[in-house]
């Protein structure tokens, strides 16, 4: 032992077994903020590196599914909107819904995926998901571009669609989506860090939740979902249909926004948020053992 | 202010061998419902009582303890298995420890592994960003750095390539450089010069002891190499089973690790060594070999080795010949003794030999014998009959007087103190 200095050396860092429940770092994140974007960079790089179409290939997907709804659902059930083109009525769902997909499957996979730059280095975790679900915002402006496109052509032919002022409140809509997945997402990252079953449930599960969510449908078009319907409660405490709803509204004018659920789905979107984190920050500093 | 960087207070990781719980969730569900009704763990192997029990319990690293001072250069050497890389691993906070404290000052630069985050599909220069980025620079720092950083890696022409078409030298040129350049107060390295030919390693290692004793950087350094670390650090610990058994100056530590501490017996029992070489031949082989007019294998400076060998034939043999090839503990070669043409045989015989080793210009340390009996095959090449790698560790001492009393510096000078040389005036030649 050296001489008892009476004053005890004060260290920057103390690393420590465990963390508690609200030690978030998330000041940690400030300072890591360029490696958020050039994660964002490389992700959205290297999906369309060595591909001839690049970029487009965010377009073609959403807009097969909605060629798909189209006819399916749309066309032969005849679940879409009365009043607007089923087209744009299943587009605006798609490209809401891929992000949302995207976002929520990456980064419920995000230990995994990442373990070898993971177990070698340490940057705080919570880098990874937010970074993936910020590269998917690219995308998702690409093809937010693309139906912007086809609803000017459907409202200059007065088709059916009248855009109001609540598309201001686009990048609100768009920031709860983001909030939601990365909630969702880092909720399943944290638990399957140890048990992979859920893995094994979340591409399922995801699609339940599509057909949970009026993606694939028109409320107004099932008596049970409508307004007054039996599920209507039900199917409006899902957090993402007062989105799907408001995006519809504001850009195609379809149906009446309802304020209380909306609030709703902000407040369940907020606690799962808030639950991930803890989650997250509670795995984090030990899932190299055991990922 | 005082100068650690870094304290570590008897840090503990464990680890739990095999399968992690049942594996499943139903798993853990039902050890978890046989434990509350005090039950017996259905997943339990039957029988488990060793003692590793508990769980399957293995302490990585059991209670380590050190400090590093501000601008030191420490290596950590120790067998597989010992604990070095999960020690890194605790301290690059990829991991958690089970018990314990470490606090250090400054950031840390970690290069457990080359290229880490490094995308094959991405160019050098994107790839020098975020791999700047994951070590914890910000695009700035990184922006003011790049051009030296591709300078030291030497891959001017090559950086707006794809990764993916590098060699696996130029990926590791280009990590170490991105991370030898990092602003950090310590830099830990495990291993990562493997892969660099010996120009770059050798720039690596100076480059790092720079930055220990210019910069006033802390360095600790993982290696197989005691080359690379007798090179680098001026302080070295050596891990086994967990725990730190040797802390102090480097050549004793190499010691340590190399002999870790095994006395060879007076006499040596050759019949229970492996033979590792393949193509050894019948018909006389190594039976022991002991050490005479001595109870250790232990000289002082300037005498001579002397030993017998015991040798047990199979086959008539003429001109057989003897030869020890010298080592350091470390394993570099330094030397043979050789004894050509020392004996001829009849089957069934038994001989032993005593001999007499002029080991008298090796300076004091320990070194290995490895007693090889050889002759010469029917078309004129050499063929050997025993080979028993390193069957024996012995010391030379030091002794009063021996090169004017001043310290043998081995680690320049080498392992052979040849004779001082002439000076021609007084010889009168």
């Amino acid at each position: 032992m050296d001489i008892q200095n009476n004053k005890e050396q004060k260290f920057q860092t103390v690393i420590e077994p465990k963390n508690g429940w609200f030690d978030l770092h998330l000041k940690e994140m400030l300072q890591y903020r360029d490696l958020v974007f050039l994660f964002v960079k490389r992700n959205f790089v290297s999906m369309y590196k060595q591909t001839v179409l690049g970029p487009l290939w965010a377009v073609i997907q959403p807009l097969l599914t909605t060629v798909v709804f189209t006819l399916v659902f749309g066309n032969i059930a005849g679940l879409a909107a009365d009043g607007v083109p089923s087209f744009i009525f299943y587009l605006s769902g798609t490209i809401l819904w891929t992000y949302f997909n995207q976002c929520l499957t990456q980064t419920a996979n995000t230990f995994v995926a990442n373990r070898n730059t993971l177990g070698k280095v340490y940057f705080p975790r919570l880098v990874m998901p937010v970074s993936t679900v910020l590269s998917n915002l690219i995308s998702l402006a690409i093809q937010f571009v693309f139906m912007i496109g086809f609803l000017i052509f459907y409202v200059v032919t007065d088709q059916g669609c009248e855009p109001n002022l609540y598309i201001l409140m686009t990048p609100l809509i768009i920031l709860q989506l983001a909030l939601l997945s990365l909630g969702c997402g880092i909720i399943i990252s944290a638990l399957t860090t140890k048990y992979r079953d859920l893995a094994m449930l979340v591409g399922f599960g995801t699609q339940l939740w599509m057909y949970a969510s009026p993606i694939a449908y028109d409320m107004g078009s099932m008596t049970v979902f409508a307004p007054g319907g039996k599920y209507h409660t039900l199917i409006m405490l899902n957090p993402l249909t007062p989105i799907v709803n408001l995006f519809r509204y504001a850009y195609l004018g379809l149906g009446e926004p309802e304020w209380i659920f909306y609030g709703i789905s902000w407040a369940i979107t907020l606690v799962i948020l808030f639950i991930g984190i803890i989650l997250f920050s509670k795995v984090e500093k030990t899932f190299m053992d055991t990922v | 202010m005082s100068n650690q960087a870094i304290k570590i207070e008897n840090i503990q990781k464990e680890y739990r061998l095999g399968a992690i719980g049942g594996g499943t969730l139903k798993g853990d569900l039902q050890s978890l419902w046989a434990k509350i009704r005090n039950k017996e763990d259905p997943n339990s192997k039957i029988g488990d009582t060793s003692g590793l029990s508990k769980g399957d319990r293995f302490m990585a690293l059991d209670g380590i303890s050190f400090e590093v001072k501000k601008g030191e250069a420490l290596g950590i050497i120790g067998h597989n298995g010992a604990g070095k890389s999960t020690l890194l691993k605790l301290l690059c906070r990829v991991t958690a420890p089970t018990a314990g404290k470490i606090s250090y000052d400054g950031r840390i630069a970690s290069m457990l592994e080359v290229g880490t985050g490094f995308h094959p599909e991405l160019t050098g220069r994107e790839n020098v960003y975020m791999n700047g980025a994951i070590l914890g620079m910000t695009k700035a720092e990184i922006d003011k750095k790049f051009d030296r950083i591709v300078e030291f890696a030497e891959m001017e022409k090559f950086i707006d390539t794809p990764v993916k078409r590098y060699s696996s030298g130029m990926y590791v040129k280009l990590a170490f450089s991105v991370a030898a350049h990092l602003d950090s107060e310590i830099m830990i390295m495990d291993e990562v010069l493997a892969v660099g030919d010996m120009a770059f390693q050798k720039k690596c290692l100076d480059k790092m002891r720079d930055a220990a004793k210019i910069d006033g950087r802390t360095v600790l350094y993982v290696s197989h190499n005691m080359n690379t670390i007798r090179q680098l650090c001026d302080r070295c610990i050596v891990l086994s089973k967990g725990k730190v058994i040797f802390d102090g100056n480097v050549e004793d530590a190499i010691e340590v690790y190399m002999g870790q501490g095994v006395e060879t017996p007076p006499c040596v029992d050759l019949a229970s060594f492996k033979r590792t070489q393949a193509s050894l031949v019948d018909g006389v082989k190594l039976k022991s070999i002991k050490v005479l007019d001595s109870d250790i294998w232990k000289i002082k400076v300037g005498d001579k080795l002397r030993f017998s060998i015991d040798i047990e034939a199979t086959e008539d043999l003429t001109n057989i010949g003897y030869r020890s090839r010298l080592s350091a503990v470390d394993g570099s070669s330094i030397s043979v003794l050789l004894a050509p043409n020392l004996f001829s045989c009849k089957a069934g015989e038994k001989i032993t030999i005593p001999l007499e080793a002029d080991v008298t210009q090796l300076v004091p340390g320990r070194y290995c014998l490895t007693p090889v009996l050889y002759g010469v095959n029917p078309y004129g090449g050499w063929q050997f009959y025993d080979h028993v790698e390193k069957a024996v560790t012995f010391e030379v001492e030091t002794k009063p007087g021996f090169n004017e009393n001043m310290e043998w510096e081995q680690k320049w000078w080498g392992s052979v103190k040849l004779p001082e040389i002439t000076d021609l005036r007084i010889s009168g030649e």
